[in-house]
């Protein structure tokens, strides 16, 4: 007979059910533009929110930082290096913080519906990309008013947003599913994620703290990809590849381990939320 | 007929309730963790003293065979809507297998992921995809979605700006036109107009003469026998009554369990409350001081409520909230016994009665919410929904205020008026 479904307690560790996922496809489609046509509504400004958040951080910055506190830009204009770093920087922080909710303010949906629970957290980052697309039409100007011209290697900037993207992604299916339980980590993540971007090389250069510490930033997953992401766009200096790679293997170890703990424990979601 | 189209084995499921569940705290868990090995070596003496496991199912085994409409029926609590949720695959059974064949939908609260910001034409393509439609599919589906919710002129309106019954029709309607081999239906007919109700049965009707299986549950009996051929009864967990749905029905009606006029806790700790006072018992009585779920719309009916004060020195005010099948809330009911409204109570049983006039609830079933407050400061000791129901019957002898019309009658009371005609000379 046509497509069995067999229940039964599952224990340990549950594969992923790639076919059913693939069923299901058009529901990351659906609920990523959900919080598309949802994000704006009501809202005077509309869309310009997605250009005055990173703008108006990197005024801000700029003076704060590249002004007061003279930090080095590694020879790039200050604005210009900072934004470049809050571009990939935004993106992981808007889409970490909504993943992490994504269950528990899904929690309507998981206790009456069944569908795969892995695309709610997942959803989020495509959701999320307009918002990085917009942003950097501003850089574009940005660098046409310092007149900067761009780098060859801009091709590799769609990897760095897959990388950034399965890094948040990757502790967003952790955090979304530590969230069910433990709801302490609601209050946790947005207070984490403000110190967490002070040890991303996000307004200083790595250089600031020397070769002896460069891959101590490089642990953190964001480092060597935000690290590489200004000379990707600006060609001012080498790629750091050691450090985009160490960051990308830890990144792709949190995105891993991310899956198999978001599918162990996604059976008492229902349960408990 | 071939080998059966769902097989549920044995099926169980528990909870664990108590405190060392759900929204535990990250530093409790912690904390566990670390002195667990601790734990351990003195629970020997302990054992499972404090057993907080409870059973929501206990080993269910049945089938079912593809094309038939089985209803679940059984009293709150007994079940259905665990089973329900186990076979949609939204929690999973602690033991037993269960295999079906075929697309399963469940239409468990039609609605559900629906957003409120967006249209009904978006919600309409939201919702098909999360009951796991392609957007192919529901375009195909699209018009006889639309043409069936009878909302077209809304379409593209927020669903935010919707009445309850047009958002109950949208969604009842994306949910209906999923065509899926097992359809796996709760209560979801006991909102909207009559009008609508008829049209959803009907369109279930439909499906399960098209060869569909469907399991239907459902507190109303006459819709269990209309629909189904055959029934199940569930009762604390397991399957009381398996067969005929007019069988199984009267069963259902003439145990002890059937009525839903009497709810009692023998337990004090299971009881609903809380340290300053618990909930017993509520009932549902007649004139005559008998337990009864069908009242004649004649006769006054009392509502009774025994409760315990575990801690003296508190006021407190009995509540009883009257809502009819639709869920509208009828009245509310509030103490207002002149001799315990001031008086700060000393602990010890209580019982708290109310009598309600007979001639003022409409015919149909009326659902109980009891509860016990505090006035000052305002605080809901306890509350409980549902706790008890009844059916008001009309006997239609002539002498109720109906009179003599046989037919339908609007309205949520139908209180008895007093009438003059005079004829002008």
């Amino acid at each position: 007979m046509k497509n069995e479904i067999v229940i039964e307690p599952k224990r340990g560790w549950v594969p992923v059910n790639f076919r059913e996922i693939w069923k299901f496809r058009e529901l990351f489609y659906f609920l990523a533009w959900r919080d598309v046509k949802v994000k704006y509504k009501q809202t005077a400004l509309g869309v310009i929110w997605a250009i005055l958040q990173p703008f108006l951080t990197m005024v801000v910055f700029s003076m704060l930082f590249g002004r007061f506190a003279g930090i080095p830009s590694d020879g790039v204009p200050y604005p210009i290096f900072v934004y470049i770093g809050l571009l990939p920087w935004q993106y992981f922080a808007s889409v970490l913080g909504q993943s992490t909710n994504s269950v528990v303010s899904g929690g309507e949906m998981v206790s009456k519906i069944y569908f795969p629970r892995l695309i709610m957290p997942v959803s989020t980052a495509i959701a999320a990309i307009l918002d990085f697309c917009i942003a950097a039409v501003i850089l574009g100007l940005m660098m046409i008013y310092y007149d900067m011209s761009v780098s060859a290697t801009i091709v590799l900037v769609p990897l760095l947003v897959l990388l950034t993207m399965m890094n948040a992604v990757g502790f967003g299916m952790w955090f979304s599913a530590l969230n069910v339980r433990y709801r302490d980590i609601q209050y946790a993540i947005p207070f984490g994620i403000q110190i967490w971007m002070f040890v991303t090389p996000v307004i200083y250069p790595t250089s600031l703290f020397g070769e002896r510490y460069a891959w101590l930033l490089a642990l953190n997953p964001m480092g060597g990809v935000i690290e590489a992401f200004r000379p990707a766009v600006l060609g001012h200096m080498p790629i750091p590849w050691t450090a985009l790679g160490i960051s990308a293997a830890i990144g792709l170890l949190i995105f891993v381990s991310g899956v198999f703990y978001f599918r162990r424990v996604e059976r008492y979601f229902a349960d408990v939320i | 007929m071939s080998s059966p189209i769902i097989e549920i084995q044995g099926i169980s499921k528990s909870y664990t309730i108590g405190k060392k569940e759900a929204y535990g705290s990250l530093r409790d868990e912690i904390m566990q963790t670390i002195t667990a090995p601790f734990r351990r070596r003195a629970k020997g003496a302990i054992t499972d003293a404090d057993d907080t496991t409870i059973w929501a199912l206990k080993d269910v085994s049945f089938e079912v065979q593809e094309g038939e409409v089985i209803g679940i029926i059984g009293r709150n609590g007994a079940g259905k809507s665990t089973l329900l949720k186990i076979l949609s695959r939204i929690t999973e059974p602690t033991s037993g297998r269960i295999v079906m064949h075929g697309r399963v939908a469940s239409l468990l609260e039609v609605g559900t992921g629906f957003h409120p910001e967006l249209t009904g034409r978006e919600n309409i393509f939201l919702n098909g995809a999360l009951l796991g439609m392609t957007r192919a599919e529901i375009k195909a589906k699209f018009d006889e979605i639309v043409a069936f919710s009878e909302i077209e002129k809304f379409l593209d309106t927020p669903v935010k700006r919707y009445s309850s019954g047009m958002y109950v029709r949208l969604a009842f309607a994306v949910a209906a036109h999923l065509e899926p081999e097992i359809l796996i239906v709760d209560e979801v007919l006991a909102v909207g107009d009559v009008r609508f109700q008829r049209k959803c049965m009907e369109k279930m009707g439909d499906v399960s003469k098209a060869g569909r299986t469907v399991l239907f549950v459902s507190h109303s009996m006459p819709a269990i026998t209309r629909l189904c051929q055959r029934a199940l009864l569930l009762s604390e967990g397991g399957v009381l009554k398996d067969g005929p749905a007019h069988q199984v029905v009267n069963a259902y009606f003439h145990s002890d369990m059937g009525s839903t006029a009497i709810r009692e806790w023998p337990d004090l700790n299971k009881s609903p409350g809380d340290d300053v006072v618990r909930l017993r018992k509520v009932s549902v009585l007649t004139e005559e001081g008998k337990v009864s779920d069908a009242i004649d719309i004649r006769h006054p009916i009392t509502l009774e409520m025994r409760y315990d004060v575990l801690k003296p020195g508190v006021m407190l005010t009995p509540v009883f909230r009257l809502s009819n099948q639709e869920g509208i809330v009828l009245f509310t009911a509030i103490d207002i016994d002149p001799y315990w409204r001031k008086q700060p109570r000393p602990t010890g049983h209580y019982t708290t009665t109310v009598r309600i006039p007979g001639n003022l609830l409409s015919e149909g079933s009326i659902s109980v919410l009891a509860s016990i407050s505090t006035i000052s400061p305002t605080a809901k000791r306890l509350s409980e929904k549902d706790v008890v129901s009844f059916q008001i019957v009309d006997s239609m002898n002539g002498d109720s205020a109906r009179g003599d019309w046989g037919g339908e009658i609007l309205g949520v009371i139908r209180p008895m008026l007093n009438w003059a005609t005079n004829k002008e000379e």
